[in-house]
């Protein structure tokens, strides 16, 4: 299983109770990952109203998760 | 030269309009946010502002490309801090110089309103009534 990075941030990192994990994990997207994290965590927010950055860049959802990936869930913005 | 900063402290907005006085720009617009004193009907005390700086640097550089792409301006600044800011601090400052006043005005809309919906920055309020709390999301 590969072993990935995970950062949090705003309302998600209150929720875990953390900024930062190394998990893991058989979830092969990024989608799989949050819904298996939302079970941990119970994460409030729904993905539709989110985005994922893989690698510091904002990635589709469905991208596939590698060894060492960095991944974080991107909750709506506020900035401004 | 990345023209979009993340500020962990007040910059000087000054120094920052004076990089952007080139020959060739006959016009300057700026947008300055403000940590306001209320906000939906609650009093505000300040606003801690926390950022995924690497990847609000790449799409705050990102837009500020594609209004270069897409307005006549001749050069672009931005900045946006992090950490606690009280009543009145800046948040946010926008500088665009352009040889003409309508794309300067174009490219300070256009920048301040592509940072509020993409950019990886979150406002967590903190009220006088001593409660905090996570701004859901601004449409505004």
């Amino acid at each position: 299983m590969p072993d990935i990075e995970l950062q949090y941030f705003a309302q998600l990192q209150d929720e875990a109770g953390r900024g930062h994990e190394r998990r893991q994990t058989p979830a092969p997207t990024a989608a799989a990952l949050y819904d298996e994290l939302r079970n941990v965590y119970g994460f409030a927010l729904a993905p539709a109203c989110m985005r994922v950055a893989i690698n510091a860049a904002f990635a589709p959802w469905d991208q596939p998760l590698r060894e060492g990936d960095h991944v974080a869930f991107i909750p709506p913005v506020t900035g401004g | 030269m990345n023209d979009f900063i993340m500020a962990d402290a007040p910059m000087d907005t000054s120094a920052l309009r004076r990089a952007l006085l080139v020959p060739q720009a006959g016009g300057f617009c700026s947008f300055e946010g403000w940590v306001r004193q209320a906000n939906e009907g609650r009093a505000v005390c300040g606003i801690d502002y926390s950022a995924f700086v690497p990847l609000a640097l790449t799409e705050g550089q990102r837009i500020l490309l594609e209004a270069k792409q897409r307005f006549a301006i001749c050069r672009v600044t931005a900045m946006h801090r992090t950490g606690y800011l009280p009543i009145g601090e800046t948040a946010v400052w926008i500088g665009v110089a352009a040889a003409h006043r309508d794309a300067a005005f174009s490219a300070c809309r256009y920048i301040i309103d592509e940072i509020k919906q993409r950019v990886p920055i979150w406002k967590h309020e903190h009220y006088a009534s001593g409660e905090t709390g996570w701004v859901p999301c601004h449409t505004r």
